[in-house]
């Protein structure tokens, strides 16, 4: 039987592990495990190649399954980890600032409107990619959103835009025979509804698309702008004050009046609980009522139609809510971004994503047009013609920071929120006009 | 002749082993010694003690707020670097309306809801403050709008002023049906309040929740420090034929008069600072 050795002061047993040696192995595991989070590689047989893209939660819901679907796909094809991750679109801004300026984050960053302006410090040269996925044949006004003295910082998506939902029931019911194509004729309609007890509901509150896609197709329509086209402020005139003048009328007389608390949802849901007749939206009313009806009153799909934002003096506009991807310059996987990219834009992958919106969104080449879609729903054909009347923030102006700037703290918006309350439309305007030459001339 | 081997594990280490590892045993002895008769001096161990809070500050609060201060002097833009410019954002921000109405309306909401909060809290807690059946149970249901979550409080309070489905605005709408029939009169359609959709409605919105979620705090506060003012001097006041706002103001607002500046003060930056409620 072996002896039991005596353990001297400072000694270890033979075969033990001492404190040193224990302390010595883990730390140096923990400094292997966490070089990369000081900066270092790890060995190279722990690496997988991964890709992590940052989009917005789109309010058709099953375009995000796609969306997903495809980048599971793209993932297992290309032998990449795709991380998709969905977010509210207001805050996707914070998000992209807190990435670029943290120089960690999303490898692609979806951004709207002419948000690729504004992070273009932090965003990759897209111009090869454009070349290759349609070149000239993308859609001018949304290449406008991402181009930065002539470097594109991301390629375009989609587009959507706004229409006229109304109640084709309560439009016969009325007397409305025939929809409205201008303005006039969109406020008479509105007396009529409004007289009925279901107004047009519009809101004129701090929302993401429903109150600038009301308020700027308005002021252009009239003849009005922010900028003329050398870049000076003129939106204190006559054509916009006779569009102040107007809505002072159209909101008193055609509107429910609490739409200047509504947020981009109130609309959808004064509609599908019958308490407005009419409402400036994208298809995704009639999408609830068609693919949720326990949402909606009983029939309510059947009873939807769309037609057109009323044209004015100056002609029909709507504004153009654009979608763009973006690769990070800080990003690690460029390469497998921009084959993430192509793979989107390929004819099967860009279509089922198309169809599954069902008329919601636009593509970004004018061929998207011709599709079959647009014709197996009547209800959302209306859709297709958005793109001959897109414009964007900052007419006659180019479409930069200050234009994205105006629009971020909702001048225009604000302009007829103002003459709505009360205030006289002269005195609006001179605040609004101010209000720009601070942001339009500052130095 | 044969000689046996030494078992090294077994074999009595060398005097001068002995010596040398008895050297190092007191060496870390004499610097442990050190360390805990250092910290045994209360100046060095306040300092210890307070390094670790002081550098969450620092990390967190300090250096965020310096950041912000140094980005506002410059033309920083995201993704670019940024450049010096002096105070020309600041001289920007003071020709713009939008700014004044926003430094107006902070100050209007702060001072107004905050003046509410210590009013009502004081006037709860003295109600607190008596003797009641339950007294325990009230509260702690008391404290139940400062302890919900403000998201979850603040969709409640949306709903409640939603421009369509107001419960408030159904209820008066109710009263305004019921008044018709009982008087056999028609006065017309009533929609109700713009809550969220007229400026003043809006301010009394946002007040009205802010000083509702306020009240337990400032209650809760003052009952403690009422509970600290000694009976006798009520007692004495009684005797000398004080009626209770003489007691009240002579006596109570003395003697909280500390605990209500913190709260007060405490309350006041909070306010100012209710994004999440706004």
């Amino acid at each position: 039987m072996p002896q039991r050795v005596p353990q001297q002061a400072g000694e270890s047993l033979p075969g033990s592990l001492t404190r040193r040696a224990f302390l010595t192995t883990s730390m140096a595991l923990a400094a292997t495990a966490g070089v990369e989070f000081v900066g270092g590689k790890a060995p190279a047989f722990a690496q997988t190649r991964t890709l992590h893209i940052l989009e917005w939660s789109s309010f058709v819901k099953e375009a995000d399954v796609v969306r997903d679907q495809q980048a599971a796909e793209f993932g297992k094809q290309a032998g990449v980890q795709v991380t998709l991750e969905h977010v509210n679109a207001n805050d996707l801004p914070a998000r992209a600032t807190a990435a670029i300026e943290g120089h960690k984050g999303p490898d692609i960053l979806q951004l709207n409107n002419n948000y690729p302006q504004l992070y273009a410090g932090g965003l990759e040269d897209h111009n090869q990619l454009i070349a290759e996925l349609g070149g000239d044949k993308f859609y001018p006004f949304i290449m406008d959103a991402v181009k930065v003295e002539g470097v594109a910082r991301g390629v375009p998506y989609f587009f959507g835009g706004g229409a006229n939902t109304y109640r084709k029931d309560i439009f016969q019911k009325v007397g409305i025979n025939k929809l409205p194509d201008t303005w006039e004729e969109h406020l008479a309609a509105g007396k009529k509804l409004k007289k009925f007890g279901m107004p047009i509901g519009q809101t004129l509150g701090h929302t993401f698309g429903d109150a600038p896609g009301f308020a700027y197709p308005l002021l252009w329509s009239f003849g009005g702008v922010e900028v003329d086209d050398k870049g000076k402020v003129a939106l204190n005139s006559k054509e916009t004050l006779a569009a102040a003048q107007f809505v002072k009328e159209f909101w008193s007389a055609a509107c429910d009046e609490g739409g200047l608390a509504w947020d981009d949802s109130s609309n959808n849901r004064a509609f599908l609980a019958e308490t407005i007749a009419c409402t400036l939206n994208g298809a995704s009313i009639y999408f609830v009522a068609r693919n949720n009806p326990e949402k909606a009153a009983p029939g309510m799909a059947d009873k939807i139609g769309h037609f057109l934002i009323p044209s004015g003096p100056a002609g029909r506009f709507h504004t153009i809510g654009q979608f763009s991807n973006c690769i990070t310059t800080y990003s690690e996987n460029k390469d497998v971004a921009k084959d993430y990219i192509r793979f989107c834009h390929q004819k099967e992958s860009f279509e089922k994503f198309f169809v599954t919106n069902k008329g919601y969104i636009n593509g970004p080449l004018p061929e998207w047009q011709q599709h079959a879609m647009w014709d197996a729903d009547p209800v959302v054909t209306i859709f297709r013609e958005l793109p001959k009347y897109g414009r964007n923030a900052g007419y006659a102006g180019p479409y930069n920071r200050q234009a994205a700037e105006v629009w971020a703290k909702y001048i225009i918006v604000d302009l007829f929120a103002k003459v709505v309350q009360g205030e006289p439309p002269k005195s609006a305007i001179a605040w609004a006009q101010q209000e720009l030459k601070n942001v339009y001339e500052r130095s | 002749m044969k000689t046996t081997p030494k078992n090294p594990a077994t074999a009595t280490p060398s005097p001068g082993v002995l010596r040398s590892q008895e050297a190092v045993a007191r060496q870390r002895l004499s610097r442990f010694a050190t360390i805990t008769t250092w910290l045994e001096n209360e100046a060095v161990l306040g300092y210890v003690l307070m390094t670790p809070a002081l550098l969450l500050i620092v990390v967190f609060i300090a250096y965020p707020f310096s950041l912000g201060v140094w980005l506002s002097l410059t033309d920083k833009l995201v993704g670019k670097p940024a450049n010096f410019i002096g105070l020309r954002n600041f001289t920007h921000l003071f020709e713009s309306q939008i700014f004044w109405r926003t430094v107006w309306n902070t100050v209007f909401f702060t001072l107004t809801a905050t003046v509410l909060k210590a009013v009502l809290g004081m006037w709860l807690a003295v109600l607190l403050n008596r003797k009641m059946r339950f007294a325990r149970f009230v509260r702690a249901t008391v404290l139940l709008p400062f302890i919900v979550p403000t998201v979850l409080s603040g969709l409640a309070w949306v709903w409640m002023f939603d421009a369509t489905f107001s419960v408030f605005n159904w209820g008066l709408r109710w009263l305004w049906q019921t008044a018709e029939s009982l008087f056999n009169a028609d006065f017309g359609y009533f929609r109700g309040p713009l809550w969220l959709g007229d400026p003043k409605w809006a301010m009394f919105s946002i007040i009205l929740v802010n000083t509702w979620r306020g009240i337990p705090f400032f209650a809760i506060s003052f009952l403690a420090g009422l509970q600290t003012v000694p009976s006798e001097l009520y007692d004495a006041g009684d005797i000398d034929g004080a009626t209770g706002w003489q007691k009240f103001w002579h006596i109570t607002v003395p003697l909280i008069k500390p605990i209500a500046v913190v709260v007060i003060v405490f309350s006041f930056v909070i306010t100012l600072a209710d994004f999440q409620g706004v």
